[in-house]
């Protein structure tokens, strides 16, 4: 059983949307509205604000990797290297309508401030990471007593950049701490595919490979 | 034999800081370069290389600033030291800076010596050579006198300004002073102020250069010598800071020169000796002392934030120029601090901005130097510039 659950989550990886997008890029990207100003922290090798760009948004990136940054700016994207833990503190209030942070809270090292950053910069915070509360995490950790180790989160617990893992319940608990509104959620399935959306929470903390949440400031 | 083709190369020299090889743009005495230090200079006259060709609209015109010993002469050979031209990497037919896609300019700046008006030309009131009766110019004039350069020209915006270093200075306060000329700006290996530290080297250069003899209050023209000595030791020092501890020790470790063992002399010993005489003495026989001063100081003069207040983003602010910052781990005379310096204030100014900082041991000669990717940077910039711009020929 657990050879099919790694299994389950390599299919997941590998979905993809039509034209070759990502299926979670092309979730978070329906939710920006068109001609918006969008900061993606941590835009990786630029997939996503490419996507942004070809549907007219005003798009500027901060990413941590050298060679991701030298990628994107090849691709004539607006990135600078940064880190989201530093370097957010930098841009001044509402500079953008919609700031994305992508796969990368887990990594941070105060995802608290960070968050707090994202709804001082923008009116709306899109924020996506893996779900620790999945079904098949909780196996793998209840009967195999470690750490786990799964196809979208592959590395050992003494050498993984994700310093902050938090399940669905735990990240709707921070929204409510730094003062979150939370506009929409979705989870995702381990083929990428958003859940039925009338679930109760406990269901998809359970069933979530993955969330997607689009936040606002409560005024 | 020896001493006879060096007058020659001097000679060579002198004539052109008069009558260069390259185009010059003349201005008379009704059209003077207004200078920050309050007075005038005029007549003047900017030389300057173009390459390529200026599309029908006008809008692919890339200008190139040079940094502080560099001059017009980007992608040709050298007319004095018959070397190739000094960014010869980066520009030209198919390269990042594509000369079969842009119109490139690069202007030699005024208060240098290769045929733009500077301390080394003739003063007109006196007929003899300025000297140190030349104004002290700062950056600042360098781009005006560059904008009246394209007025001439014809050339309304620029595509791009690109630059290293001085080059690069000269860039942002370009993309400052004239935002709506400048739709996009690289700014390589750059920084919006001269720090304490650069500075004081080039104060060291300065009175390397005073302190020769021959110098005589900048009179040696008059005098008939020339402060090669001091100019030679000046552009050591100033070399060494264009380079890194790890490149140095790569190039030369601690290899003798030409011999087994240490000689117990002050006989240069090791190969980095004999290579920073050789740097030394190549530079003087292309180089005026006195420009040298001049232009070490338009580089210490320059803050681009105390014209606002000491708050750089407001000099960026609503900006409609893209940026493309670009830094290099081993430079520690315009450090990757100085370039995320600038990166700050273009966020908070609302800029169109991308940065990279390049891994290399070069130092902060690297920008002029074979790195591919710097090469994949400002390639892919300008082709993103180009698309927005709508560029006929814009790869996609």
């Amino acid at each position: 059983m657990l050879m099919r659950a790694r299994r389950d989550l390599t299919m997941a990886e590998a979905a993809r949307g039509t034209g070759g997008a990502r299926l979670d890029h092309l979730l978070v990207a329906d939710m920006v509205e068109p001609g918006s100003r969008v900061l993606d922290v941590g835009c990786g090798d630029g997939e996503l604000l490419k996507l942004l760009e070809a549907r007219g948004v005003d798009g500027r990136g901060i990413e941590l990797s050298r060679e991701g940054v030298n990628e994107c700016v090849a691709k004539g994207l607006a990135v600078i290297q940064g880190n989201a833990d530093t370097d957010l503190a930098d841009y001044p209030d509402d500079a953008f309508d919609y700031v994305i942070l992508s796969q990368t809270l887990q990594a941070t090292q105060h995802p608290r401030v960070v968050l707090e950053h994202l709804l001082r910069i923008a009116r709306h915070a899109i924020v996506s990471f893996p779900n620790f509360g999945h079904w098949k995490i909780r196996l793998l950790l209840m009967f195999l007593g470690q750490m786990p180790t799964t196809a979208n989160l592959p590395d050992t617990w003494y050498d993984t950049p994700n310093i902050h893992f938090c399940t669905i319940k735990d990240f709707r608990a921070l929204c409510n701490v730094v003062g979150a509104k939370m506009e929409k959620a979705v989870a995702l399935d381990p083929w990428g595919r958003p859940l039925r959306f009338n679930a109760p929470w406990w269901f998809w903390n359970l069933l979530g490979e993955q969330a997607v949440f689009l936040l606002s400031r409560r005024v | 034999m020896a001493e006879t083709k060096l007058r020659d190369q001097r000679d060579l020299r002198l004539r052109e800081s008069e009558q260069p090889h390259s185009p010059v743009m003349h201005f008379g005495v009704d059209e003077p370069l207004r200078l920050d230090a309050g007075v005038s200079l005029a007549p003047f006259q900017i030389a300057y290389q173009t390459y390529g060709t200026l599309n029908a609209e006008r809008s692919n015109a890339v200008l190139i600033c040079h940094a502080l010993t560099g001059d017009q002469h980007v992608a040709n050979v050298h007319p004095v030291t018959g070397k190739p031209g000094w960014w010869e990497s980066m520009v030209g037919p198919g390269k990042p800076i594509d000369t079969e896609r842009y119109y490139v300019i690069c202007p030699n700046v005024v208060g240098a010596c290769m045929g733009t008006t500077g301390p080394a030309s003739l003063n007109p009131e006196t007929s003899e050579v300025y000297g140190l009766d030349f104004p002290v110019i700062t950056i600042r004039d360098m781009v005006r006198a560059q904008a009246m350069l394209l007025d001439r020209l014809g050339i309304e915006t620029l595509f791009s300004v690109a630059g290293g270093s001085m080059g690069g200075m000269q860039v942002l306060q370009w993309a400052v002073s004239y935002p709506k000329r400048v739709f996009s700006a690289l700014p390589l290996a750059a920084a919006t102020r001269h720090s304490a530290q650069n500075i004081a080297f080039h104060e060291v250069g300065r009175q390397a250069v005073m302190a020769d003899p021959e110098w005589r209050n900048g009179r040696y023209f008059a005098d008939g010598t020339r402060p090669h000595r001091g100019l030679a030791v000046a552009r050591m020092g100033a070399h060494i800071t264009y380079l890194s501890d790890a490149a140095l020790h790569r190039k030369f470790g601690r290899k003798f020169q030409d011999r087994e063992n240490p000689t117990f002399s002050f006989d240069a010993d090791f190969e980095v000796e004999s290579y920073l005489r050789h740097q030394g003495s190549t530079f003087v026989e292309r180089f005026d002392a006195n420009s040298y001063l001049y232009l070490t100081r338009a580089m210490d003069y320059f803050d681009l934030a105390a014209d606002y207040d000491g708050v750089l983003a407001n000099a960026f602010r609503g900006t409609p120029t893209r940026y493309c910052v670009v830094s290099f781990t081993s430079d520690w005379l315009f450090p990757t601090s100085d370039s995320r310096a600038i990166v700050h204030a273009l966020n908070a100014g609302g800029a169109r901005v991308s940065f990279a900082e390049i891994v290399t041991d070069k130092g902060h000669d690297a920008f002029l130097l074979e790195e591919p990717e710097l090469f994949a940077i400002v390639r892919g910039f300008l082709d993103g510039a180009g698309r927005a711009r709508g560029l006929n020929g814009a790869k996609g």
